[in-house]
């Protein structure tokens, strides 16, 4: 039977660029549905009733939902090319809890750097760089988090990069000053045209952010 | 080489009794270490030396290599040790098992404890949160014993909170989340679940649960 692939995707979405790089990575075939979030379609709200969300994978008419299953569903699939997860169990487990760490503390603290003013954005600023250091750490000297490959890590984190100028901006700080290593790590990470065609431009990001802020009447 | 297995928990945690459960079900020997979660000054320097950025239980240490988080320890769990497997052979249906794991912890968890330390109309809307959740799963449930099918799963495993906790707090609180009319399969299912002799020995006390709930809520004020 012949593959069929789609992604309910949304161009600035970290979640949605997750599952785009390892499509790629993987030479996957796949058709993607750019949604209106204002206008969700009948497909969208059909394939994940619950939380009617972006990204959503549908391979072969059935849905996967959320970003990391969805990658590691990809990595389960399409298993002889470009692994993902490594095979050790131990080395597994690693990865996750970082691409785990990577939901709970990047996203959510970086979405506060752009949301917020004063005092809890400052707070957020120092959260956020402790944070991106301590992947660093976890990086270490390796290329990439994966090893001498891509990894689920690097899949996790990579689609932040792009909304990096867009806190920078909104925070009024530099990242790189702070964390070298990591974004020495996106810029080897975007020589890869897997990731160069996923990852959107980060001055795009950046407008999307300050069309959000004047929608939300964030200043 | 001997196997070395060790598990940081805690009694009243469905985190880390998720693990016990799973090392039962593989019949995998380990060593339990109680940590005391409520003391940060009382946590053991082991726990903060395998778990220094959250500092939190469950922690498996297999061979002197911490694994953390309890549903990541359980695909390691079931990855390391092959006899009855609690995730599906099957991708899609992995992924399922992995989505409503995910649902359980992030949108039927916290709003019971949101409805039990609120009032008024943020406890009305927490409440209808977790009924909803729990009627979702009754669907997914979809008549069959667990989760798992005629055994159970990791699906189950991560279920446990409403097993035993959600129940324990509805019946100590009044404040009834999961019903009968509304859910019987799940109603069923909960006291399957708890029966199941890998289970039962890794439920706390139920008394002892009740009265460190009931005395965590004073510390930050119940009200009615």
């Amino acid at each position: 039977m012949a593959e069929e692939v789609v992604l309910l995707d949304f161009w600035p979405s970290p979640f949605a660029i997750r599952v785009r790089i390892a499509l790629a990575e993987k030479g996957i075939q796949c058709e993607y549905k750019e949604e209106d979030l204002r206008n969700k379609s009948d497909l969208l709200l059909k394939m994940n009733p619950i939380h009617k969300k972006i990204p959503v994978l549908i391979h072969n008419g059935k849905p996967v939902c959320e970003s990391l299953i969805q990658v590691q569903y990809i990595d389960e699939v399409w298993h002889d090319k470009s692994p993902l997860l490594p095979s050790d169990p131990y080395q597994r487990a690693i990865a996750r809890f970082w691409a785990h760490f990577v939901d709970k503390k990047i996203y959510e603290i970086g979405t506060k750097i752009w949301t917020t003013k004063g005092e809890e954005q400052a707070a957020a600023k120092k959260e956020f760089i402790e944070s991106l250091k301590l992947l660093e750490g976890e990086l270490g000297d390796k290329p990439y988090f994966g090893g001498d490959n891509l990894g689920y890590v690097d899949v996790a984190l990579l689609p932040f990069y792009s909304w990096f100028y867009a806190y920078e901006k909104c925070g009024n700080f530099t990242i790189e000053e702070e964390c070298p290593k990591l974004i020495a790590w996106a810029k080897r990470c975007l020589q890869k045209e897997s990731v160069a065609k996923s990852l959107p431009d980060q001055k795009k990001v950046y407008g999307f952010v300050l069309q959000l802020k004047k929608a939300f009447g964030i200043e | 080489m001997a196997e070395e297995v060790k598990l940081f928990g805690t009694w009243g945690s469905p985190f880390s009794r998720r693990v016990e459960i799973a090392l039962e079900l593989k019949g995998v020997p380990f060593e339990y270490i109680e940590e005391n979660v409520s003391d940060h000054k009382l946590k053991s320097p082991l726990l903060l030396k395998y778990n220094p950025i959250h500092k939190k239980v469950p922690v498996l240490l297999h061979n002197g290599k911490p694994i953390l988080e309890s549903l990541i320890i359980l695909e390691y769990i079931d990855e390391t040790w092959k006899q009855n497997p609690i995730l599906p052979q099957d991708p899609h249906e992995r992924a399922l098992a992995r989505f409503w794991a995910k649902f359980i912890d992030d949108k039927v968890n916290p709003p019971v404890w949101r409805a039990l330390l609120g009032s008024g109309d943020e406890r009305e809307k927490a409440m209808e949160e977790v009924k909803e959740g729990l009627e979702t799963l009754e669907r997914v449930l979809n008549g069959k014993k667990f989760f798992g099918g005629e055994t159970i799963g990791m699906l189950d495993i991560a279920a446990n909170f409403i097993a035993f906790w959600l129940r324990v707090v509805q019946e100590f609180s009044g404040l009834e989340f999961l019903t009968p009319d509304k859910c019987p399969a799940l109603t069923k299912w909960c006291d399957e679940f708890v029966s199941c002799d890998v289970v039962k020995e890794h439920l706390p006390p139920r008394e002892k649960l009740i009265a460190f709930t009931k005395n965590w809520l004073s510390g930050n004020g119940w009200t009615d």
